[in-house]
This record gives structure tokens, C-alpha cells and sequence, in this order.
């Protein structure tokens, strides 16, 4: 485990944690890079729709202003998770953490309402090269929040089991980037895709 | 059930391909049979496909490396042997598509990727003075992944036929249409695996880089191999996700008939190009940076100085790494993208050969002011630096884009690429492999022979890729699996495939040179039998499993501690001896790496049952693991002094 160093935070009292949140920012660096070839082929292919429908035929705007509220309000709850966490309080972390994965939870549901709706409106995947590249960019995302449910559920058994130490904080900690890294890509998939697609 | 089987079936089997089978099937069986008999599983388990040991991780990789160079130098030989003479019939189009297809993925990604690895692994920690990498568990799991891409790959030829629309697999060549086995479905699902695993290795190298060096050590005080190491990695973690990415849609195009690269629905076959090349054309730096690093410790060394330029050096390997993404577009100049994107991408490939000049020069004033000793490893980088010029002049040729128009598809560009990377990465990997034998498996590979090694590679090199530079020129297409008499390439043709033969006669004399130093050479060299400088050489021979008893001090040295302490008395190892605190190993990591192998091979017959519940197994291990607590063990100070008191006794070490 290493030193311990009290002057930090919990997530940063040891050499081992300091070496993971270093080295998950470095995968953040190849996640943007993953969701920046998405979004370039994206962009290459977006106005390639073949027999199929364009963007602003098919896209919807309440749906789409839903998943946008509920996952930023889930990267201020996960924010307020580490805030808790900082303090002490794992009923407050397990809490927040608790709200966080519930609104990524409906987050899920809306997308999954939304890919229906594509598929009944005649822009299944194999539809066109554009629908491929919409599909495929917003299913990455999805699978992303949806593994972040599964990860998230994990750490909170830990929290539970364990309290908070300088393991469970780290793992929090990282958690914590991963969503919050999330909610930026979004932020680029509702300008950039939905925004523009329907203007 | 039949059916089930026929799925299996390699679609174009040939004498060749049923004699490989069989080879393959008894060599398994024999494999198995001396495992058994020894009674070596739980040796192999516990110590090697368990372990966290970054060293031992590193010599798994080097074993990778040196049986996937056999298996692509044996389809090298088979294309030169196919090509030797006109209308050859001892591979049919397909083989010959086949073969040169694997050849190219074995070669960049099963051969030298895991070669570059295997110095990342065992010389970065030494050299920073860690006691192992950043993530040592997720070090292991790379290794697996990239070893389980490996097999998946290469069990394609005798299960459901190879890919066969070459190592780039350009669209809409590779969409089910035209490449109808499941080849390319391989070619997708293995490099996806594998690339993984670097991936993970890229982090992995980053994290313990920039967080693990010892006291005192700067960056502009690392040594030049983990300088080019942290350049290579970092660009592994820009680039590869763009290859997941490609590779993905690739996947999806061909088994769920998405429709990014199809013909017909919008898709864009040109996008596979760009994608692929913005991750090809920075893999090519991957392998030859480190290359860099391994020579500029090599003629450091027998130049007996310090490496010259050292600022310089660093700085054009950051600014090669730039320009290696901006330059990808030089890999389809005659595809029609215009004329002025191909000047802008003409002009950025030509600015790369100026950081490549300005080493090549720092590597010459070296020599020119050193006391040059002509060992093996300084023989293969003094054959180094005339061949791979030559190769990077060829190069500035082909960045023409005018001129590309002649040079386009032809035996010339296959030249050119060969002329870089065999001089380059593979005479490197060589350089250094022999290098640090000593400090690997303590006795040093017969001089004699690795000197005699080194001239029959490179006469047999000149003799193979010389004569395609002129069949080029004239017009020999490459790809093409035979031709008439009457076009004029069969002489120089004969002489490529005398060529290969002599260099596949260089890799048996390495082959043999192993053995025959494992049985003849002394035992009794210490740890420093170079004379060498960096401070991979202040530890023991063997090394213990942590690295150094006292972590080092390199505030009073330059880049070469070792030296320094040599030769100025720089003290490095201050301090006394305390606990010390290593990982344990780990299983968990082979068993989900297995399930990736099937998962694999399951998608790329489509059992997409199986692929679901390989991917239930590989979530389930991924939970296991998030549950687990383990924090390793400590190796209590008293033990440790032991093991130094040990070695002093023996006299293997400083």
C-alpha cells in the first residue's frame, strides 16, 4: 500500500492511488481519441444517408433534452458524492452515488426508448452509412454509462462492506472522472449531432 | 452437425496448408506430451503465466517475437521462392494473397510490436531504478491479450481459412463481397485483441515514466531508450483507438452489414484508408523510435562516450512524433484526393526526414569522437546507419507525390518500407537483444558467431531488397503473384530469393548462437560484462525480482548513472536496505484473457451465443476483481540482505 500522506486528500494518500488516477487520466486521453474518430467518421459520413432518412427527419427534441438534463444532474450528483466523500461520510457518498447511477439507470431507458423509435421510423444500423455512424457513436456512449452502472454498483458494495478508506476513495475518485468524462461527450453528441443535425 | 464443422473447413486447402495442420497438431501434442512428462504446469503457472514480474513478462514477449519472426520469415521466403522464377505455380493467386497478407500483419504486429515491447518491459523500470512498472496485474493482462490476439490470428490458416485482402485490409476489398472466408473477420477481431493489450501497455509505460523514476532522475536525465520509450507509448495511446475504432466498424460491416465503408448505401470506402493510416502511419513510429533508443545506448557504449547531441536527440524524437500524424495521407497519394492535399502531406512527410538526419548525425559525431570497439551489437548498428539511409532516401523519393505516380503499388515502395524497418527496427531489436543476453540469462552469445550473423544478414538483405528498387522502376507490381518471362524481372527476381535464402540462413545462425552460448559460454561474467553505462547494469546478473535492494540516487549523475559511479564516484545506492513491497501474482488475468480468445474466435464465426457468454465471463472476472482485495506482500529487510550477501558471495555482481 505504500505511504500514507494525511495532508491530501483520501484519494491521493498513497503512492498506489496516485499511480491509478494518473494512469486513468492517460486512458481519458485514449477515450478522447476513441470518441474523436467516432465523431470525425461521424461528421465524414453524416450526410451520406443513401435511400435512408437524414437527421433532422428522424431526430427528436424531448427525448433528446431528457437524456441531457438527467446525465448533466448526474455529473453534479457525482460530484457532490466525492464532496461527501472529502467529508467523511459514507452515508452521504452511498447516497449521492445511489442517485448517480439511478439517473444514469434513466438515462439508459430514454436512450433505449430512442433507438426504437429510430429502428420504427426506418433508421435501423444497417440502414445507411449515416445511420451506422449515429448508431454506432451513440451506442458507444451508451455501453459506456451502461458499464459505468455495473462499475458504480461495485464500488458502492465496496463503500458498504469496507467504509471509506484510501482504496474505496481512489476507486470513487476514478469512478468519478470516468462520469464525469461521460457528460462531457455527451455535451459534444447534443451540439454536435443532435443541435446541428436539426438545424 | 456437418454443417457445424464445414464452417471450419479452410475454403482453399492446398499440400502446404495440410502439411502445416499436421505439423501443427504434433507439435501441440509433443508440446503437451514434455510439459507432462517434466512435470512443468505448475513451474509454468506459477512462475511465468501468473506472474507480475515485469522482467519475466518482458522475456514472454521476447519468445513471442522470435517464433512469430520464423513464422513471417517463412511466408517472406515462400513469396520469393513463389516469385523466383516466371510462371511459378508453387502458390496459386489465392495463397500468394493469402501469404503476403500475413505476412505483413505477423511481421508489424506479431513480430515487432511484442520485439518493442519486450525492451519496454524489461529496460524501462531498470532504467528509471523502479522496482516495476506503474500497474504490474494489468501489465500480465496485456501481455495475455496481446497473446491471445496473436493466436487467434495465426489459427486462421488452419481454421476457416487467413485473411487474404492484405495487411490493410482496404474497402471494399475486405467487405464480405469480395472476401468471402471468414479470413478477414479474423483480421478484424485479432488486431482488436491484441490492440488492447498495447493499449494497456501504453498507459501502463506512461504512468511508470512519469511517476516511478528514481530520486534525482529528470526527464532530461533519462536514459535515451526510456526517453524513446515514453515518445513510442505515448503515441500508442493517441493512436491506437483510432485502430479500435476502424477495426470496430470494420467488424460491424462485416457481420452486421453496417454500412460505413459498403459500396452502395452512403458508405465510404476511403474512410477505412484514413483510419487506418492515421493509426498505420504512427505504428510505423512505434517501432522505429524505440529502434533509436536501443541504438543510441548501443553506440553510446562502444563509442566508448557519452551520447552526443543528447538535447537534440530528445527533442527530434518529440517533434518525429508530431509529424508522424500528420503525414498519413501519403499512403493513397494517387487516390485522387487532389493536388493540394497531396503538396501539404508531401511536404510534411520530407520535414520528417529532418529530426531523422539530425540523429543519424548525433549518432556519426558520436563515433567520430569515440574509441570505437566492434562488438556484435555495435557491428549491427554500424550496418545500421548506411542501410537505413538509404532506406530514408528512397523514402523522401516516394514523398514526391508527383513522382508517386510511378513509384505507386510497385516493388519499389516494398523496397523502400523493408529498407527502413529491417536495418532499422529489426537490426535494433537484434543489437539489443544481443545486448542485454547477459543481464537477461547471465552468459554473454558467442561474439564470433553474432559478428558472422550480422555480415550474412546483411548480404543477404542487399541481395533482397536491392534488385526490387530496379523491378519497381520497371514496373513489377507488388501483390502480383507471378509473371511472364518476357517482362524482364526474372534474374533480379532470382537474386531477391537468393537473398531471402542467406537471411533466413543469419536467422538459423542466430537460432543456433543461442544454443550454442546456452552450452559453451562462462557463467562468470558479473553484471557489467559491456562495460556499459546506464543504470539497467548497477544491479545484479541475474536480476533479483526487485530490481535494486536500495532504490538508486541519481541526483549527482548525469543520464549515465552507471558510468558516473564507475568512473567519477557518484554514490547511487545511499541509504540501507529496508522492506520491500512487491504484487502478487495473479491467474485472473490469463482467465480473462481466454475469454476474449473465445469471444473472438466466436464472432468470427458468427456463434454469437458464445460470444455472449464469453463476454458474461469476462464481466464476471472484470467484478471479481473490483471485489478483490489484495495488496500484495512485503519482503522483509532481513530476507533481502540475505539475498545481497548472496550474490557478494558469488561475486556475480557490484
Amino acid at each position: 500500500m505504500g505511504k500514507v500522506n494525511n495532508n491530501v486528500p483520501l484519494e491521493y494518500s498513497t503512492e498506489e492511488n496516485n499511480l491509478k488516477i494518473f494512469g486513468f487520466w492517460t486512458f481519458l486521453g485514449a477515450e478522447i481519441m476513441l470518441f474523436g474518430t467516432l465523431f470525425a467518421s461521424y461528421f465524414v459520413l453524416e450526410g451520406r444517408t443513401g435511400n435512408g432518412p437524414t437527421g433532422a427527419e428522424i431526430f427528436e427534441i424531448g427525448p433528446v433534452l431528457a437524456e441531457t438534463f438527467i446525465l448533466l444532474a448526474s455529473s453534479f450528483t457525482i460530484g457532490l458524492a466525492i464532496h461527501a466523500m472529502r467529508l467523511g461520510s459514507k452515508k452521504a457518498t452511498l447516497s449521492f452515488m445511489g442517485i448517480t447511477l439511478f439517473l444514469g439507470a434513466a438515462f439508459i431507458s430514454v436512450e433505449i426508448y430512442e433507438f426504437v423509435h429510430y429502428v420504427h421510423v426506418g433508421a435501423g444500423i444497417t440502414t445507411s452509412a449515416f445511420t451506422s455512424a449515429l448508431l454506432t457513436t451513440l451506442g458507444t456512449h451508451g455501453l459506456h454509462v451502461t458499464f459505468g452502472l455495473f462499475w458504480g454498483i461495485f464500488i458502492m458494495i465496496q463503500i458498504a462492506k469496507r467504509g471509506l478508506n484510501a482504496v474505496t476513495a481512489g476507486k470513487t475518485f476514478v469512478f468519478s472522472l470516468y462520469w464525469h468524462f461521460l457528460d462531457v461527450v455527451w455535451i459534444f453528441i447534443f451540439s454536435f449531432i443532435y443541435l446541428k443535425g436539426m438545424m | 452437425m456437418s454443417e457445424f464443422f464445414a464452417q471450419f473447413a479452410v475454403p482453399h486447402p492446398s499440400t502446404l496448408i495440410y502439411i502445416a495442420m499436421a505439423s501443427i497438431v504434433l507439435g501441440s501434442i509433443a508440446l503437451v506430451a514434455i510439459v507432462t512428462y517434466f512435470k512443468l504446469w505448475g513451474y509454468l503457472w506459477r512462475e511465468w503465466i501468473t506472474t507480475v514480474d515485469h522482467k519475466k513478462i518482458g522475456i514472454m514477449y521476447l519468445i513471442t517475437a522470435l517464433v512469430m519472426l520464423f513464422r513471417g520469415g517463412v511466408d517472406a521466403v515462400m513469396m520469393r521462392l513463389q516469385l523466383a522464377v516466371p510462371d511459378n505455380g508453387f502458390l496459386d493467386a489465392q495463397h500468394y494473397n493469402e501469404v503476403f497478407t500475413t505476412h505483413g500483419v505477423v511481421m508489424i504486429l506479431f513480430m515487432a510490436m511484442p520485439f518493442i515491447t519486450f525492451f519496454f518491459n524489461f529496460l524501462v523500470p531498470l532504467q528509471i531504478g523502479a522496482r516495476d512498472v506503474a500497474f504490474p496485474r494489468l501489465n500480465n493482462l496485456a501481455f495475455w491479450l496481446f497473446f491471445m490476439g496473436m493466436g487467434l490470428f495465426n489459427i486462421s490458416f488452419i481454421v476457416g481459412g487467413s485473411p487474404d485482402a492484405g495487411w490493410t485490409s482496404y474497402f471494399p476489398l475486405a467487405d464480405n463481397e469480395f472476401s468471402t472466408s471468414v479470413g478477414t473477420n479474423y483480421y478484424m477481431l485479432a488486431l482488436q485483441i491484441a490492440g488492447l493489450g498495447t493499449l494497456m501497455t501504453g498507459i501502463n509505460f506512461i504512468t511508470t515514466i512519469m511517476k516511478m523514476r528514481a530520486p534525482g532522475m529528470t526527464l532530461f536525465k533519462m536514459p535515451m531508450f526510456t526517453w524513446s520509450a515514453l515518445i513510442a507509448n505515448l503515441i500508442i495511446v493517441f493512436a491506437f483507438p483510432v485502430l479500435t475504432v476502424a477495426l470496430a466498424m470494420g467488424t460491424m460491416d462485416r457481420l452486421w452489414d453496417t454500412k460505413f465503408f459498403a459500396i452502395g448505401d452512403g458508405g465510404m470506402d476511403m474512410l477505412w484508408a484514413n483510419l487506418f493510416w492515421v493509426w498505420g502511419h504512427p505504428e510505423v513510429y512505434i517501432l522505429i523510435l524505440p529502434a533509436f533508443g536501443i541504438f543510441s545506448e548501443v553506440i553510446s557504449t562502444f563509442a566508448r562516450r557519452n551520447l552526443y547531441g543528447y538535447t537534440s536527440m530528445v527533442w527530434s524524437m518529440i517533434l518525429i512524433s508530431v509529424f508522424s500524424f500528420a503525414v498519413w495521407t501519403h499512403h493513397f497519394f494517387t487516390m485522387g484526393q487532389g493536388a493540394f492535399t497531396n503538396s501539404i502531406f508531401s511536404i510534411t512527410t520530407m520535414a520528417i526526414a529532418i529530426p531523422t538526419g539530425v540523429k543519424i548525425f548525433n549518432w556519426l559525431f558520436t563515433l567520430y569522437k569515440g574509441k570505437i570497439v566492434v562488438t556484435t551489437p555495435m557491428l549491427y548498428a554500424l550496418h545500421f546507419i548506411p542501410l537505413f539511409t538509404l532506406g530514408g532516401v528512397t523514402g523522401v523519393m516516394l514523398a514526391m507525390s508527383a513522382a508517386d505516380y510511378q513509384y505507386h503499388n510497385t516493388m519499389f515502395l516494398v523496397a523502400h518500407f523493408h529498407n527502413v524497418i529491417i536495418p532499422g527496427v529489426v537490426y535494433a531489436m537484434l543489437a539489443g537483444l544481443t545486448f542485454y543476453w547477459p543481464k537477461m540469462f547471465g552468459f554473454m552469445l558467442n561474439e564470433r558467431l553474432g559478428k558472422a550473423t550480422v555480415w550474412v544478414m546483411s548480404i543477404g538483405f542487399v541481395l533482397s531488397f536491392i534488385p526490387m528498387y530496379i523491378t519497381g522502376l520497371d514496373g513489377q507490381a507488388r501483390r502480383m503473384y507471378t509473371y511472364s518471362d518476357a517482362a524482364g524481372f526474372s534474374t533480379l527476381n532470382m537474386v531477391s530469393f537468393v537473398g531471402a535464402g542467406i537471411m533466413s540462413v543469419s536467422f538459423l545462425m542466430l537460432v543456433w548462437n543461442i544454443w550454442y552460448s546456452f552450452k559453451n559460454s562462462p557463467r562468470d561474467i558479473g553484471s557489467d560484462p559491456w562495460d556499459a553505462r546506464g543504470l539497467e547494469w548497477a544491479t545484479h546478473t541475474p536480476i533479483p525480482h526487485y530490481n535494486f535492494a536500495i532504490t538508486p540516487d541519481v541526483t549527482d549523475a548525469t543520464s549515465e548513472a552507471f558510468w558516473d559511479s564507475k568512473k567519477n564516484g557518484v554514490k547511487l545506492f545511499k541509504g540501507e536496505i529496508k522492506d520491500i513491497h512487491m504484487p502478487n501474482n495473479s491467474g485472473q488475468t490469463f482467465i480473462l484473457s481466454v475469454f476474449f480468445f473465445i469471444g473472438g474466435f466466436a464472432l468470427v464465426f458468427s456463434m454469437f451465443t458464445l460470444a455472449i457468454i464469453s463476454l458474461i465471463g469476462i464481466l464476471a472476472c472484470m467484478g471479481y476483481r473490483s471485489l478483490e482485495d489484495d495488496h500484495g506482500y512485503h519482503i522483509h529487510k532481513e530476507e533481502v540482505e540475505l539475498i545481497e550477501k548472496k550474490y557478494e558471495k558469488e561475486g556475480g555482481a557490484k
